[in-house]
């Protein structure tokens, strides 16, 4: 333990430091003049945005692949406030990261002062935890109680309002990155006794499925899935958070389920007389309707958060704890059952009920389910993919081959659009030997284009897959499907030349309007260096299937336009 | 039903703004909230008094426990418990009425703790029955005002709700 006097700003790189930060995503303002003159003579990497909102999809990207909190410095007032919807995306799906905002100094708290904005009032429902801090004393035991509460338990946004003066400020700094909190004990452990009951369970059990989820890929509990699906023969759902968890491309596995989900994964949920559910928190997209979800099995539910156990679904075999560690008990003491005849059935269902819909146009144009399934067959296997939100979302999540975890970035609970152009930024700090794909569309991009220059600036390595259709496509499905085909304000006129905006930033601008010329693009793309916007003209009015309507059971399925 | 749940704090700055918080965005209801120190310098006691079902509670108790500066969270509705609030009631209460008003006092061994020439200040301790039947009794002299603390309790015997 090391103790000295230092300035607050010091402290706070000093700590970055002890917790091995490489990189901080940010953007300077008037209260955070101290910190970043520090900066200044530092040997810390700092990824200048355009935009708060990017940074902290960015430190969200780099965090998902890492593992690691990842780092955002924004000033005080507008600086502050543009960070909260990346908060409130970083919250609903568990990821952890480390926020520091500067804040008017302390004389000034509460007078309105010029860019002042309370922001730990503001972001107290959106974070794990969050400090404002008194003294310059206080910030040694806030920043290790940050970065220890972010990446421990489930995983969450933590943020630290620092007022100016503090930065200026002369304390007492003794890092020590073990923390006691007395409120504040994750259990990692399952319980002995529930992890019996879930041993028998499992071993009775005729149909049993695995359904996956987000927790799994924190926890890094992807390799005792693997081991634990191969000695009981069970098979795999994976949530669109859990994607990668367990390769999408081995048999057992029946891919996502619910809204966009396939047919064979509803169905399976819904045949099921167990589910062990790991991860996972029974989100409304997922379930369909309540009281019809899954009502032939028991559940096993294995989280890390009590509080998401028995939240929206009735759980039979609770078992509150690392969902990696739970596992590997699991697996240790499991029996495998009798699953033959299951998976049998699953086979049916599966050869029976591919994922619908003519992906190869029917002539001179191109379908988006082709582009996604192109990009995926021509991307080396080490490739990350952020997605946005929207259609060509659900698309990736249907039509990409993911093989790893922390490989699929996408905004699942929230559904920020405009997250993954930043993410696929951060992520591409984080692997540095993947290849990077953004998956965007017209409407989603166009929320934070410019991060290009970003992008642009740093030569950074990415390709952005942009699906446009000239439509805010989702909403235009829904229009389509529940509002008579009323298109109010879906239709993105006005949308700009796509390629000649890349080339106004300095980045490669490709254009692909058929099948060929997407394959083309593609391999051209993943030839050129720094960032390459690759706009594909496709089908304006193609809907994702199959679908679930909101509120209605799982296995009761669209698969198709003449359906409706 | 109503539960009464006690909640160990930290004694920070923010953390029943944390609470309340937590408490509307979740849907849930507070009927009432006292709030005070504890014999354990640092740490607070909240004492809650929630409506809801067994499932909403459940939720309640879970959510508490993720805030960091929440230490211990006990339903003291589910074991033996004593629990009382204090209420000040002022009435309206002239020199003919005043030795009526003083009998109900005793019978549910309040205290007149204020008399002016047209008014009186009574408090009384209890339950929640309590508090309405003397206030039954006070309408027909003119209640002028009214405050209560919420409820505070206790589990019966030598266990106690503490922090580890």
């Amino acid at each position: 333990m090391k103790k000295k006097m230092m300035k607050g700003s010091a402290m706070i790189l000093s700590a970055l430091k002890e917790e091995g930060v490489n990189v901080v995503f940010g953007y300077p303002g008037g209260a955070v003049l101290p910190l970043y003159d520090h900066l200044f003579d530092s040997n810390l990497k700092h990824l200048l945005v355009r935009h708060e909102q990017a940074a902290v999809h960015a430190a969200d990207g780099y965090a998902r692949v890492t593992g690691q909190p990842g780092v955002v410095f924004a000033t005080s007032g507008p600086g502050a406030t543009n960070l909260v919807t990346g908060i409130a995306n970083a919250y609903m799906d568990s990821v952890p990261l480390v926020l520091i905002t500067g804040q008017v100094p302390r004389a000034f708290i509460g007078t309105d002062a010029f860019q002042e904005a309370d922001i730990t009032g503001i972001t107290m429902p959106i974070t794990k935890h969050n400090y404002l801090v008194k003294d310059a004393d206080q910030l040694p035991s806030i920043l290790s109680e940050a970065f220890y509460l972010a990446s421990t338990g489930r995983r969450g946004p933590v943020l630290i309002d620092v007022p100016k003066d503090i930065f200026d400020q002369e304390g007492h700094f003794i890092y020590n990155r073990k923390c006691e909190i007395p409120g504040y004990k994750p259990t990692y452990d399952g319980h002995v006794g529930q992890i019996s009951r879930a041993v028998k369970a499992i071993k009775n059990a005729q149909r049993p499925v695995i359904f996956g989820g987000g927790g799994l890929i924190r926890a890094g509990a992807s390799e005792v899935l693997s081991k634990l699906v191969e000695k009981a023969r069970i098979p795999v759902i994976l949530s669109l958070m859990g994607l990668g968890a367990y390769p999408g491309d081995i048999d057992l596995y029946l891919g996502m389920p619910g809204m966009h989900g396939s047919i064979t994964a509803n169905y399976a949920l819904s045949e099921a007389d167990l589910i062990i559910a790991a991860g996972v928190r029974f989100d409304d997209r997922v379930t369909g309707k309540l009281e019809s979800f899954a009502n032939n099995a028991k559940i096993i539910h294995i989280d890390i958060d009590p509080a998401e156990i028995g939240k929206n679904v009735k759980i039979d075999i609770p078992i509150v704890g690392d969902v990696r560690v739970v596992l590997e008990a699991l697996f240790q003491k499991l029996q495998p059952g009798h699953t033959v005849e299951w998976l049998r059935q699953i086979e049916n269902w599966k050869i029976n009920n591919p994922m619908p819909g003519v992906l190869k146009s029917s002539g001179g144009t191109v379908k988006p389910q082709f582009v996604i399934r192109e990009l995926s067959r021509l991307s080396k296997e080490e490739t990350v993919v952020a997605t946005d939100v929207g259609q060509h979302q659900m698309w990736a999540a249907q039509h990409f081959i993911i093989r790893k975890p922390c490989t699929f970035l996408t905004s699942g609970g929230l559904g920020t659009m405009g997250y993954g152009f930043p993410a696929a930024i951060g992520a591409r700090l984080a692997a540095p030997e993947s290849n990077v794909v953004c998956i965007t569309g017209d409407g989603s991009f166009q929320m934070n284009i410019q991060e290009l220059a970003t992008a642009v600036n740093n030569r950074l390595d990415i390709i952005i897959a942009v699906i446009n259709n000239g439509y805010l496509g989702m909403v235009r499905q829904w229009q389509d499907m529940f509002y008579n085909k009323r298109y109010s304000h879906t239709v993105l006129e006005g949308n700009p030349d796509f390629v000649r905006l890349a080339e106004a930033y300095g980045a490669k601008g490709l254009r692909a309007k058929n099948e060929e010329e997407t394959t083309a693009v593609i391999k051209q793309a993943l030839s050129e260096k720094g960032p390459v916007v690759i706009d594909f003209v496709v089908e304006p009015e193609e809907n994702v299937y199959p679908m679930v309507a909101p509120n209605c059971p799982i296995n009761d399925i669209i698969v198709g336009s003449d359906q409706l | 039903m109503k539960h009464i749940l006690a909640v160990l704090v930290e004694d920070k700055p923010g953390v029943l703004t944390r609470v309340a918080g937590l408490f509307s965005r979740r849907g849930f209801n507070i009927e009432n909230i006292a709030v005070g120190e504890t014999n354990n310098p640092g740490i607070s006691r909240m004492t809650i008094t929630v409506e809801g079902s067994e499932t909403i509670i459940e939720q309640v108790i879970k959510q508490l426990h993720k805030l960091v500066n929440v230490i211990k969270v006990s339903n003291l509705s589910e074991e033996p418990s004593v629990m009382r609030e204090l209420m000040l009631i002022k009435i309206t209460a002239e020199s003919g009425s005043r030795s009526d008003i003083q009998q109900i006092v005793e019978t549910f061994r309040g205290k007149v703790i204020d008399v002016s020439p047209e008014s009186m200040i009574i408090e009384v301790t209890g339950n929640e029955e309590k508090m309405e039947a003397i206030k039954l009794l006070f309408i027909d002299f003119g209640i002028k005002e009214i405050v209560r603390t919420g409820k505070v309790a206790l589990l019966r015997g030598t266990r106690i709700t503490s922090e580890s």
